[in-house]
């Protein structure tokens, strides 16, 4: 570490600047030195220095001022003030000011180590933060939004474009099209990424302990709550919080929900005391909202508060052309998650994939790839590796009309010609299965 | 090695064969007769390190790869309040006094032999620094910094392995 130091020592006595330059030298740091504050702050404008060791009576501007000077160009300087006159004062004022430690001339050796040692833990400890936090971001950024469709790209656009701001997103798009995935991408992108972003699963709770959920409770507000519980908006303080399935809601709780978008401030159930809570709300849903407030079942005021911004993501079948991305990427997260070699995949399974409808979205295809990985041979994920059914699109040429023959006649097959039954089956009223039967020239074999 | 303070011949013939062995190279030993009264501040009551450091060439007047001044006398540079010694780095010149290596100083029965390690630890070191060498994490090297006696004894006094390949490797070396 110490050898990625750099030190710089801004006194007007030679001596002093020379010990101290053969000193930090001997200990293996970069280092430079400056007579006067001028001299530091050219130097400064040429490159950075981890540490500087600037005196406090320089003839000129003094080592406070200097310290002002240098935590306006570059916060992250660790700044260590020396002087041959302990003064309280002067001392106070450079802490004050945001100075690293403040130190009497002449120092113990002992000391001096120390005090380098300890900035020097200091700036390693920044550095791994910073490194922490980029890999925390990097974890959840929009790298795990695998695609290069237009539709795709035009989803990376818009978070790129919603992230910064605080407005209100509502991510709408089928099933397993990777919504919570965007929610967090939009919070990793946002200045709020160092907060927490809380999700709530609405369709999974019911309307009771949804309240407690998102509200927290005080203890003996109802039968079990034992103790107080901090609710998800309280959680989300300076973050995010998303709301998934939020169509499932109550009309009560879509009422309680607008009144905490409004006023960011709620109670917990069975508590008195206001609670303010600074949020962004992330919903998501796979109905049609809009739909829901022309029929009345979602409150219209909440749906404009919601949907400031929204976000419609495009199912899979959309955007077959991510498909092969998608798929090695996959096999990627999945051989290295299982500890296994990379695999490939047998060019007609992959022909297939880009075929198949996938209503279960890139969910179901992240699950048919783990699995063909988990049954296949280790080397190569083969067609039947995937369960994609005994028929696919590609290897049926009958046209709806065909199909729908063949499937007719196999049910009336099945219930020997009781036409009732077959009717039941196939969820059709007895007429319609006369006229299919009348049109598609269908007879019971002998 | 300029002997600058009376010291016992077998005392100093230990410590140049220590040096000649670490460092594999022939010491010739010099007695020294410099006067330190110039060097003496009379406000902290210790000699001028610095001083004494570019004094030194000025006490001999054959030529040698390096020379180190061995001092009795407390040494002290102006930001520190004490050295055990010095070396400008990747030069000729260093210093070393076994005033704060006694024992004595430290309230402790005297004992010649933890003096004597000491002694040879430290000039060692200063020299390193003369080859070039910093300050080195491993816990056993002689190179590894101590500011307080007590430290001296916990490390060895060899180079590390990677000491010594910096220090074979000195382009400098004769």
């Amino acid at each position: 570490m110490a050898d990625k130091i750099s030190i710089l020592i801004v006194d007007d006595e030679d001596s002093v600047r020379d010990s101290l330059l053969n000193w930090f030298l001997e200990d293996g740091y970069e280092v430079e030195a400056a007579e006067n504050a001028k001299k530091a702050l050219q130097l400064l404008e040429e490159r950075n220095f981890n540490i500087i060791l600037a005196d406090i009576k320089m003839p000129g501007m003094d080592g406070l001022e200097l310290h002002r000077r240098i935590r306006s160009l570059n916060r992250e300087t660790i700044v260590i003030i020396m002087t041959a006159f302990a003064s309280v004062e002067t001392a106070v004022q450079a802490l004050k000011d945001g100075a690293f430690d403040y130190v009497t001339k002449p120092f113990d050796p002992d000391d001096l180590s120390h005090l380098i040692r300890n900035a020097a833990s200091q700036i390693a400890l920044r550095n791994e933060n910073e490194a922490l936090k980029e890999r925390v971001t990097t974890l959840e950024e929009v790298d795990d939004i695998i695609g290069h469709s237009e539709a795709i790209v035009r989803v990376l656009q818009h978070i790129e474009s919603v992230a910064q701001s605080n407005a209100s997103v509502i991510i709408t798009g089928e099933s397993g099209t990777g919504k919570e995935l965007v929610a967090r991408a939009i919070h990793a992108n946002s200045s709020r990424k160092y907060f927490p972003m809380i999700s709530v699963h609405c369709g999974a709770l019911t309307e009771s302990l949804l309240e407690s959920e998102l509200f927290g409770h005080e203890k003996g507000a109802f039968t079990g709550a034992t103790f107080n519980r901090k609710g998800r908006f309280e959680m989300a303080d300076g973050g995010t919080i998303f709301l998934d399935e939020i169509a499932t809601i109550s009309p009560k709780m879509q009422i309680e929900l607008l009144r905490v978008l409004e006023t960011k401030s709620f109670v917990r159930v069975g508590g008195n005391r206001e609670i303010t809570s600074d949020f962004r709300v992330i919903c998501a849903t796979n109905r049609d909202l809009a739909a829901m407030v022309r029929n009345g079942t979602f409150r219209e005021d909440l749906y404009y508060r919601l949907n400031v911004v929204n976000i419609d993501i495009p199912p899979l079948r959309e955007r077959t052309d991510d498909i092969p991305l998608l798929v090695n990427h996959f096999i990627r997260k999945y051989c290295t998650s299982m500890s296994r070699d990379l695999i490939t995949i047998e060019p007609s399974a992959l022909k297939h994939l880009e075929k198949f409808e996938f209503p279960g979205n890139v969910r179901e295809l992240e699950n048919m790839i783990e699995r063909a990985i988990v049954i296949g041979n280790g080397r190569e994920i083969k067609l039947k590796d995937l369960p994609l059914g005994a028929e696919t699109p590609e290897n049926s040429v009958e046209s709806l009309d065909e199909l729908e023959k063949r499937h007719i006649e196999q049910i009336l097959l099945k219930y020997n010609w009781n036409i009732s039954r077959s009717a039941r089956a196939l969820s059709v009223d007895r007429v319609t299965l006369y006229n299919k039967i009348k049109k598609y020239d269908l007879r019971q074999k002998e | 090695m300029l002997s600058c303070g009376s010291f016992d011949r077998g005392f100093l013939k230990k410590v140049s064969g220590a040096v000649e062995d670490e460092y594999r190279c022939q010491v010739i030993t010099e007695e020294c007769h410099l006067d330190l009264s110039p060097y003496y501040n009379p406000a902290r009551r210790q000699y001028d390190g610095d001083r004494l450091l570019n004094q030194i060439p000025a006490c001999t007047t054959s030529e040698y790869f390096k020379i180190i001044g061995l001092f009795r006398v407390d040494l002290y540079i102006p930001i520190l309040t004490y050295i055990f010694g010095q070396a400008i780095l990747g030069r000729q010149l260093a210093i070393a006094s076994v005033f704060r290596l006694r024992n004595e100083l430290y309230g402790l029965k005297q004992d010649d032999d933890i003096l004597l390690s000491r002694t040879i630890k430290e000039v060692i070191h200063e020299l390193g620094h003369t080859f070039g060498l910093v300050h080195c994490h491993n816990l056993s090297c002689v190179m590894r910094s101590s500011t307080y006696a007590e430290e001296i004894d916990l490390k060895g006094a060899a180079l590390c392995p990677s000491c010594r390949s910096i220090y074979l490797s000195n382009p400098t070396l004769p």
